[in-house]
Parts: structure tokens; sequence; C-alpha cells
């Protein structure tokens, strides 16, 4: 299998499959618990095997987000985090050698710009950006903006998505599909919805993109039972947990390349 | 016109069927749907509940029925005339949305809404509430129709209505208090929309306003549309001509928009919307997106918010637990850059002066919501290029004000012998 050229998300997903296995997404808000903090963070989990970073934008009113990324990202907005150090954060996850995506709320890309913010990620090396609350139907100026600046728009398809929905969402994301693999908010869970693989069957029929599944997945056994059925394995709050739990920040570091080791090895497990 | 007919859509010659929205939600730039794609099958099928049940008589007459029989609709127009003299003389006419059953406008809605639930087999019905005021009314027609009912209020809230936490509870309901963010109505709305993502198969989210994504804006607006329609042909009966003016406070925006959309095709009327000026616009401490906002995206929909450059969500400031809340409904965005109708911040001060007023001359004590109403339109009147006895100003009164004779004895200093 070779290897396809493409943007830095369409490699990533590419060497994973040439390796038999699933991709490793990391999700960790910027700011949290400080900037270096988080930079250290996300270069950790690099480190240990995260093949994608989705660095979160902190906003006032995270309404996908559970109690865990709650938390961080109100705590980075007290410190004052700014769109200046997402960004700086993108450039870092890029630079420690994996694709580099924003995970953002609308509001702040309109706020900043629609084009300006695609530049400005495309400037600090990031590949795209998923946008859990901006559908297809409203993403008009956002599909030209990425376009513009080369950017992968990542859409989400749910377990409630008609197959309609999931065709014309489908036809205008790039890089990956995010399948959110329980009806809700971010969180750890105990048990992966078999939600999910019903999802990602739904979704095969209609694309040749790579199709990741979130929402809930907290360990190296959840991991591997997804990465059975999906091209990607997208983990959150249980990195953000990691961090929250922390008595301080460098064990937090730590303990974020610890558990993205065992989701590594997670995602080769045969 | 009955209640039915006002609600259904069928309504006088000179008033054509709303335009707007588009068939995605979109009053112009504003409106739409910023939502997790999760939710947007609810959407589509609770538009689709909502176009089949405003076009089935059978339901607009069992909301009609409910409307007089148990809401006590019609409202009365009370004629103000000590008020009025106070005014130099104007016509005041109070649209006594406070004498509805649980005290607010925010029956209507309420009602609307969980027969819907009902209609769509949704056996639990969650909630955002401010000044609880939204709260009581969904607690109130959950205990009618056999609902299960949660309401989300932000913990500060929670402090300053308790009267209303208490009520809730006594009607059956089961009340969160909120704890994130600014632990207001903004977090309220977040965490109820938490809540109906992941339990959305078996839970119908009434929200309380006019704001969120489409259908609600409209639909809201459809369900409260009963409040103008009501007026309109009683300041016609009684002073024989449409008012100068129509005032409602604006918090989401749902009371203002009930009594301003039966008469946006009169254009001789002018309408003005009396956002919460907290300490004064002036100071950055209020909550008045269409006075001192900017364009932007909050809980579902564009419309004018209180947000940094950054695009954050910014505090909020205001003695009324019901308007204090950073972002308003997109069809009162559409409204402001029309020019169709202006709106303005009334400071906390200024609530309270007219709040006592209305009290002292009428007998009336309204809610603090209703109370900017009143001191704007008392304020319109004294910046009239006309006489004060030739205008004939229609003000809503959208609710009583039991809940907030603590906050207001507090900022008088009352009770204390
Ligand atoms: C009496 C009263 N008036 C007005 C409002 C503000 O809401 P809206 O702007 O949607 O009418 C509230 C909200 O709690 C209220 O209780």
């Amino acid at each position: 299998m070779t290897v396809a050229t493409g943007s830095a998300i369409d490699r990533a997903f590419a060497t994973a499959r040439a390796e038999g296995r699933a991709a490793l997404v990391g999700y960790l808000p910027a700011g949290f618990p400080s900037v270096p903090g988080a930079i250290d963070a996300v270069r950790a989990m690099v480190e240990a095997g995260v093949d994608v970073v989705e660095v979160g934008l902190p906003y006032s009113d995270p309404l996908m987000d559970g109690p865990q990324v709650q938390a961080a990202v109100e705590s980075a907005l007290a410190g004052g985090v700014r769109i200046a150090d997402v960004f700086a954060t993108v450039a870092a996850a890029a630079e420690a050698g994996a694709a580099a995506l924003v995970m953002t709320y609308w509001n702040p890309v309109e706020a900043y710009g629609v084009d300006r913010f695609a530049a400005a990620l495309a400037e600090a090396g990031g590949a795209g950006a998923i946008t859990p609350d901006l559908i297809p139907d409203e993403a008009g100026p956002w599909l030209d903006a990425t376009a513009a600046h080369g950017l992968d728009p990542v859409f989400l398809v749910a377990p409630s998505s008609t197959e309609a929905r999931i065709a014309s969402t489908v036809a205008v994301t790039r890089g990956f599909l995010y399948a959110a693999s329980t009806m809700g908010v971010t969180g750890t869970r105990t048990a992966v919805d078999t939600v999910a693989r019903q999802l990602v069957e739904r979704v095969r029929p209609h694309t040749g993109l790579p199709v990741a599944v979130g929402l809930g997945i907290s360990d190296g056994d959840q991991a591997a039972e997804v990465a059975a059925f999906a091209d990607g394995v997208i983990v959150g709050s249980a990195l953000v947990r990691c961090l929250l739990e922390a008595p301080d920040p460098r064990s937090g570091v730590a303990a974020v390349g610890r558990l993205a080791g065992e989701l590594a090895e997670g995602v080769r497990r045969r | 016109m009955t209640v039915s007919e006002a609600v259904s859509g069928k309504l006088p010659d000179a008033m054509p069927e709303p335009v707007l929205p588009d068939a995605g939600g979109h009053f112009g730039p504003y409106g739409g749907r910023f939502v997790p794609e999760a939710l947007v099958a609810a959407l589509d099928e609770l538009d689709e509940a909502y176009r089949g049940a405003r076009a089935d008589p059978a339901f607009t007459a069992e909301l009609d029925r409910q409307l007089s029989t148990y809401a006590g609709r019609p409202t009365p127009l009370t004629d103000a005339t000590r008020l009025g003299a106070e005014a130099g003389g104007a016509r005041i006419l109070l649209k006594r949305e406070d004498l509805a059953h649980t005290g607010s406008h925010k029956i209507n809605n309420a009602l609307g809404q969980a027969l819907l639930a009902k209609r769509m087999g949704k056996p639990r019905v969650i909630a955002e509430t401010g000044a609880g005021q939204h709260g009581v009314a969904t607690a109130t027609v959950c205990a009618l129709l056999g609902l299960e009912c949660t309401v989300y209020m932000g913990e500060e809230d929670t402090v300053r209505q308790s009267l209303n936490v208490a009520r809730m509870q006594l009607l059956g309901a089961e009340v969160r208090p909120v704890s994130s963010g600014s632990k207001t109505l903004k977090d309220a709305t977040n965490e109820a929309m938490r809540d109906w993502v992941t339990n959305v198969e078996r839970t119908h989210y009434v929200i309380g306003s006019v704001v969120g994504p489409h259908p609600f804006p409209s639909m809201v607006r459809d369900f409260q549309r009963v409040i103008g329609v009501e007026a309109r042909a009683q300041v016609l009966d009684l002073v024989g001509r449409l008012p100068d003016v129509v005032v409602a406070c604006v918090g989401g925006g749902s009371n203002a928009i009930g009594i301003f959309h039966p008469f946006l095709d009169d254009a001789e009327v002018a309408l003005l919307g009396c956002e919460a000026g907290g300490d004064g616009v002036e100071t950055g401490h209020h909550a008045a997106p269409l006075t001192a906002g900017t364009p932007g995206v909050l809980h579902g929909a564009r419309s004018y918010l209180m947000q940094d450059e950054d695009g954050q969500t910014l505090p909020t400031t205001s003695i009324s637990a019901g308007l204090d809340y950073p972002g308003v409904g997109p069809e009162h965005a559409w409204l402001r850059d029309a020019e169709r109708a202006r709106y303005r911040g009334v400071t906390d001060a200024e609530a309270m002066a007219a709040l006592r007023t209305l009290a002292q001359t009428e007998g009336i004590l309204c809610a603090i919501e209703s109370a900017h109403a009143v001191a704007g339109a008392l304020d319109w009147v004294r910046s009239a290029a006309v006489p004060a006895e030739d205008l004939v100003v229609l003000v809503n009164v959208s609710g009583r004000g039991d809940k907030d004779a603590a906050t207001a004895a507090r900022w008088f200093g009352l009770g204390q012998t």
C-alpha cells in the first residue's frame, strides 16, 4: 500500500492504514494548565504515539462538552488564553510531527474573521479544523476559506444522522469523518456503545474517507475495540482528566504520556 | 377573533402570513442552526411536528381551550389613567400578561410546546430558566399534562428568585442548579442543551424564549403572537385607532416579539424594545446586546450578542434575572437592522423607579423585567415630538412582581422596622 500525498491528515491516516492499524487522535485544549503546560502535554502525547492532534480552542460556552473539558477550558480562559495561543499550540503539535487540527466552536472563528482564521491556522502549520457546532448547511463561508488555505474541514456524523445527512456531510468533509459514537456530550464512559460500530457501517457505503470514532473512549482496551472497526480512535476527556487530576503540571504531562502510550498500544492490538 | 385563529395563523385582512424566517430558519443573516449534528434530527422532527400541529384544527382547538380555560386568556388591557397622568396625560394601555396563569406570558409558549411534546410522544420535558417564570410555567404545564419535568437554573438565580424554585418543586419538577460559568441563564441554557443532546430520544427541550436553533425562534414567536393579536384588537376596540408605540422588555425577546409581530405591517406604529441597561450601557455592565453588542453565534443561532474580540461571551449585569442574558432572538436582530423596531437600554435604577411608579399609580406590582418596558414607555412619551395627551402607548406588562418583592424591598430599603 502506498502512502498518500495530500494533507498531513491524509498522510497520517494512510500511514496508519499501511501499518494495518487505526490512527490515534488526541484532544487537549490550549492553555490548560497553562499555555506552555498544554504545549508540553501535546508534545508528550505525540511522542507516545498520537498521530493526529486536536487542539481545543477554549470557549466560554462549550455546550458539546462534559465536565472534564468544561473544567479545563474554564481554567484556561481564567488564565487568559487567547486565540493566538491556540495557533502556537497547533504549531508545536505540527513541529512534534503530528497532523494538527483545531477543534473549535463556531463563534470564535466568526469573531476572528473566517478567512483570517483559516489563514492563521494554515500559517501555524495546522492541517484542518473540527467544528462541532457548525453543520454543512451553515458552512458556506468556512468551506470557501478552508479550500482557499488548503485546510481540511472535518464535520461530524451522529447516530441520529439520516442517510441523506450522512451523504451531504461526507460530500464536504476532508481529511477524516468524525463519528460521534454516542448521543451526548464529551466525557469518559465505561463502555463504548455498539451504536458506534453501526454508525461506521452506515457511513462506509457513502465515502472512502477515513472514519474516526470519538466520545467516551478512555483506555487501551476501548481503543483496541474501536480500532477493530474504525480508521481512527479519538480520545479527549480521558487525556484532559490526566491533567485535571495531576498534583502538579509535570506529573500531569507524564500521565498524558502514559495514557497516550497505552492508547497507542491499543490501536495496534490485533 | 379567537385565540385558536390567532395561533393557527388565520389573521385579520391587513396581516399576511409571516414571510420570515426562510426554510432554514434565517431572518436575513440571522438565525439558522449552529448545533451539533446529533441535534439536527430532533430539530427536523420538531419542525415537522410543529408544522403539522399548526395545520391541525384539533391541535389548535386544544391549545385554544387550554389558553382560555386554564391560562386565563384573553388577558385584559388596562387603561392606566393615573400612570398616564404622571406622563403628561398620555393614554397608556397595559397588556396584562401578569394576569395570565403562573404570572407571566411564559405560559403561552409552555402550553404550546408541552402539547407538542405530547403529540411527539416525548414523556420528558426539560427547560432552562432565568427569573424562574419560564421554569414555573413549564413545571405547571407538565403537571397539567402528566410529563416529567427537569428545569436548569443558574445557581445565582436560584438565590435571587428562590420563591420560584419552591414553586417549581411544589409543582413536581426537579430543579437542577447550574454552577458552571456565570451561574446564570446562559449557563442554564448550556446545561439544558447538554441534557437534550444526551436524552433527545425521549425528551423535548422547551426553550423559553425566541432564541436557539430553528425552529425555536419562529415557533415560540407563533405561540406568543397571541399577546399582540389580542392587544391590537383590544386597542382598536378601546380607542378606535392603533397605538403610536408598542413597548416591551427584551431578554431573549419572546414577550416583545409576541406583542410586536401583529403590528409589523402597521408602519405608523413604532416598536420599542427595552433591554437591560444594568449600571448603564456606557459602563459595559449591562445585558443589552442589540444596543451595544455585535453579531455572532450563541446557543444555536446567529444574532447580536455580547462578546469580546475572541468571540468569548461577556458577563452580563442586570437586576433582572429574566433579562440577564448576553444574546437575543434572531428576529429582533433582523428588526433592528431593518430599523422596523428600535432598541435601547433601561438601567436598573430607571426600571426600579418605574416599578414603584406603576405600583403606586395603578396598584400593579409588575416584574422587574416588565418595569424596564414601563420605564422605556414613560421616557418615550417624555421625548416625543407630539404633545403627550395626543399619544396612545401600548405597554406589555409581561409578568407580575411577587418573585421580585425581596429584591425590590432591598433596593428601596423597605421592610425594616
Ligand atoms: C416577566 C418576564 N418578562 C420578560 C422576561 C424576558 O424574556 P423574554 O424577553 O423572552 O420575554 C422574563 C424572563 O424570565 C420574565 O419572567
